[in-house]
């Protein structure tokens, strides 16, 4: 059934791509936008958005789904509602999965099921390697036919430089890239950032230089394979400072960071708190301000909310033995508003870190208020005040690492291809 | 009595890190009324009467759970010993599950070693006994710093002002990390000596001064306090390439000690490695050595602990 025609008026209007920012209309038609100058149709459905903030549904580039294998953490399904909620339209799928995605009918087989949600599209990474143990490359032409959106393997640094080189190179016949977990592996043997807060806890640390060392090689391997290389959750400033150089070399060099790493700093970890631990850890405030400047001057890309999904039973242990990772669909897009609030960042470059330019790095149409766009869409109250609680999230995981943390900005509606998939 | 009673904040003894000096004297001055007691051979077997104390280790050890265990027999307690050998934690219990059973029981008091920084924190938020921290991971080893206070005290009298070196695996010890933070907190001087593979990250912050050079970390030492390096940490380890290297650098000999001032103390939590950190003629010191005190001090200043958390304990027994 095709859905009446559907006017959003008394709307400010937000395309992050085209730098619009105004009090307008929006018609949606068939799934798509269909005007921005109003002009309905007669019969069209009439939603006055009382001045709210109407923006592209976001793009989300990183998120663990549960599915397959740990769906008592987290199903599509119920990621697909707390996405929603967070007005995330459309997720780039881990492959580290059980089993893992590197055959190309389960690349398929988990689009499929986006699909199925009705409110999420689903873009599954594929494993760059079989098995995600870093050897033999995955088979990047047959994943991509099948709808792998690019190759990582995902929570596990490629560790071998020979295999990354090949990687990149490859990954250039079909025009994809390689995104990677910058972190040492043989450094990363830790609970913690080391330093003074790791050394007085007790805890196993890593070196913050663990960072930089596989960020300052792979660039290296960019430049001699031509391929393009993604870091994922940058969170220090000499990582920062390796991306920005490369980036004015010239070099196929993109990279995003997550919430926790422009919000928060270590000392969320003190008394042990597991909800705070996550992979790479939490850093000391310097670190924080240097992704806050990394954001404001666009050496960031994108923004991803990172959501891994844990239960009771992975957390409450001795922090050592708690599993790392942050759920974060629902708090992706109002942590990111309270850079905005703070005055570090303007409200539309930071809603292009969340849109329009992942949608370019992933080559898709959607991110974007165009004509023939996707009516893929998000309503939000920039300023409506609430607080993050364990136990109340929407969707399954509730491992907030923001538990109890007061924010401002609220998604009130999210469409999915012109459907209302929520509304608060 | 002169003292007053201690307290100890939260009910709880899992840290060194956040007491004052204050509630750290009047402890170690209860602990010497129980070291005098002891040495008369009096005891009080009415204090814990009813109470019921647990000794809950994960990891092996037979000195500071016997030193538990006498402190808490010599107050009355019911001594129960659990250990991780024969309990269902290998079977896939978790910590917590360990909690809600032991809250099933009433247990009064909880002493906990674990190899995990943190575990009796996590375990202190279940339960509803008093837990004491008998060692977390690398994190603290607090009863273990209070009876090597109370140990230096009955030598040199006030801990302010005093030199103290604490040598050798400083990274991976827990005994170090209590020290450091009650000694400095008590205004000694601590001296750090290790080689760099063996110091933790930024250790220099927590208020120490740090020496690679054994001779110039003694120099002037009122207390040269040894630690134990663990066998696993050497070779495959790769922290320290052998045994033989780590005693001629950083092993205790008569040589070494000489730097230290001639009437310095000589400490040692055990069990020893004789010939890796300590020679035997210095750990048999008749004057210089006093490890064997420390031992004894142990069940004092453990009996002192016990008496301070069970005064706090919301049920009366």
């Amino acid at each position: 059934m095709i859905p009446a025609p559907l006017l959003i008026h008394n709307a400010r209007l937000i395309d992050p791509a085209s730098g619009l920012d105004s009090l307008g209309a929006l018609l949606i038609e068939n799934g798509r936008i269909a005007s921005l100058t109003g002009g309905a149709a007669d019969g069209a459905e009439r939603l006055d958005a009382g001045g709210q903030c109407l923006a592209p549904g976001l793009i989300d580039m990183r998120a663990a789904l549960g599915e397959p294998g740990a769906e008592h953490r987290e199903t599509i399904a119920s990621a697909a509602l707390a996405a929603a909620a967070g007005g995330i339209t459309t997720i780039c799928a881990l492959p580290d999965t059980q089993p893992v995605l590197d055959d190309p009918a389960l690349v398929e087989f988990i689009a499929r099921r986006g699909e199925a949600t009705g409110s999420l599209t689903i873009l599954p990474y594929a494993a760059a390697t079989r098995g995600l143990k870093g050897m033999e490359l995955s088979e990047f032409g047959l994943l991509r036919e099948a709808g792998a959106v690019a190759f990582t393997d995902g929570a596990h640094a490629i560790a071998s430089a020979r295999t990354m080189r090949l990687a990149l190179s490859y990954a250039r016949a079909f025009g994809t890239f390689i995104v990677q977990h910058p972190e040492e592996p043989s450094l990363a043997h830790g609970a913690a950032t080391e330093g003074e807060l790791a050394t007085r806890l007790g805890l196993p640390g890593i070196p913050m230089a663990a960072e930089a060392m596989m960020v300052a090689r792979d660039i290296a391997l960019a430049r001699l394979s031509g391929g393009h290389v993604h870091f994922s959750r940058v969170s220090t400033a000499a990582a920062l400072e390796l991306i920005r150089a490369a980036k004015a070399e010239g070099l196929a060099v993109t990279c995003d960071t997550a919430p926790p790493y422009f919000d928060l700093n270590e000392n969320a970890i003190t008394g042990y708190r597991s909800y705070a631990k996550l992979s790479p850890p939490l850093r000391p405030e310097e670190e924080r301000r240097a992704v806050v400047a990394g954001l404001t001057d666009g050496t960031i890309d994108t923004i991803v909310s990172d959501h891994q999904p844990r239960d009771a039973d992975d957390k409450r242990l001795p922090f050592a033995q708690a599993e790392a990772g942050g759920a974060g669909l629902a708090t992706l897009l109002a942590v990111t508003l309270a850079r905005v609030h703070a005055g570090d960042i303007a409200l539309l470059p930071a809603l292009a870190m969340l849109t329009c330019r992942p949608a370019a790095l992933l080559g898709i149409a959607a991110g974007r208020l165009a004509v023939g766009a996707p009516a893929d869409l998000m309503l939000f109250d920039l300023d409506r005040a609430w607080q993050v609680k364990d136990g109340q999230l929407p969707g399954k995981a509730q491992n907030s690492p923001f538990d109890g943390r007061a924010l401002e900005g609220r998604v009130s509606a999210t469409f999915k291809a012109g459907r209302k998939v929520f509304s608060a | 009595m002169s003292f007053s009673y201690p307290i100890l904040p939260g009910g709880h003894l899992l840290a060194i890190e956040g007491l004052e000096a204050p509630h750290i004297a009047a402890l170690l001055d209860l602990a010497e009324s129980y070291a005098l007691l002891n040495r008369q051979g009096k005891t009080q077997r009415d204090l814990l009467r009813g109470r019921t104390l647990i000794n809950l280790f994960f990891e092996d050890s037979t000195r500071t759970r016997t030193s538990f265990e006498i402190a808490g027999k010599r107050l009355g307690a019911d001594v129960i010993n659990m250990s991780v050998s024969n309990s269902s934690v290998n079977k896939g219990e978790t910590l917590l599950d360990t909690a809600s059973t032991l809250n099933a029981m009433n247990t009064d008091l909880l002493v906990v070693r674990h190899g995990q920084s943190g575990a009796p924190a996590l375990l202190a938020q279940k339960v509803s006994a008093a837990v004491i921290n008998a060692g977390d991971g690398t994190h603290e080893h607090p009863t273990q710093a209070l009876l090597d206070a109370l140990t230096i005290r009955r030598h040199k009298g006030d801990l302010r002002n005093l030199v103290v070196a604490i040598c050798g695996d400083i990274s991976h010890s827990r005994v170090a990390r209590s020290n450091i933070h009650l000694l400095s907190a008590m205004g000694a001087e601590v001296r750090l000596v290790a080689p760099p593979t063996l110091l933790p990250a930024e250790v220099g912050r927590l208020g120490v001064s740090v020496f690679h050079d054994m001779r110039k970390g003694l120099a002037g030492a009122d207390v040269v306090m040894m630690l134990r390096l663990q066998r696993e940490r050497m070779a495959a380890g790769g922290l320290v390439p052998s045994a033989r290297e780590f005693f001629r650098f950083y092993g205790l000999d008569a040589e070494k000690l000489s730097f230290a001032k001639p009437d310095s103390i000589v400490m040692h939590p055990g069990p020893m490695n004789r010939g890796i950190e300590i020679d035997s003629a210095i750990a048999d010191h008749p004057t210089r050595s006093v490890i064997g005190e420390q031992v004894e001090m142990g069940v004092a200043l453990r009996m002192a602990v016990l008496d301070v958390l069970a005064r706090g304990l919301r049920r009366n027994g």
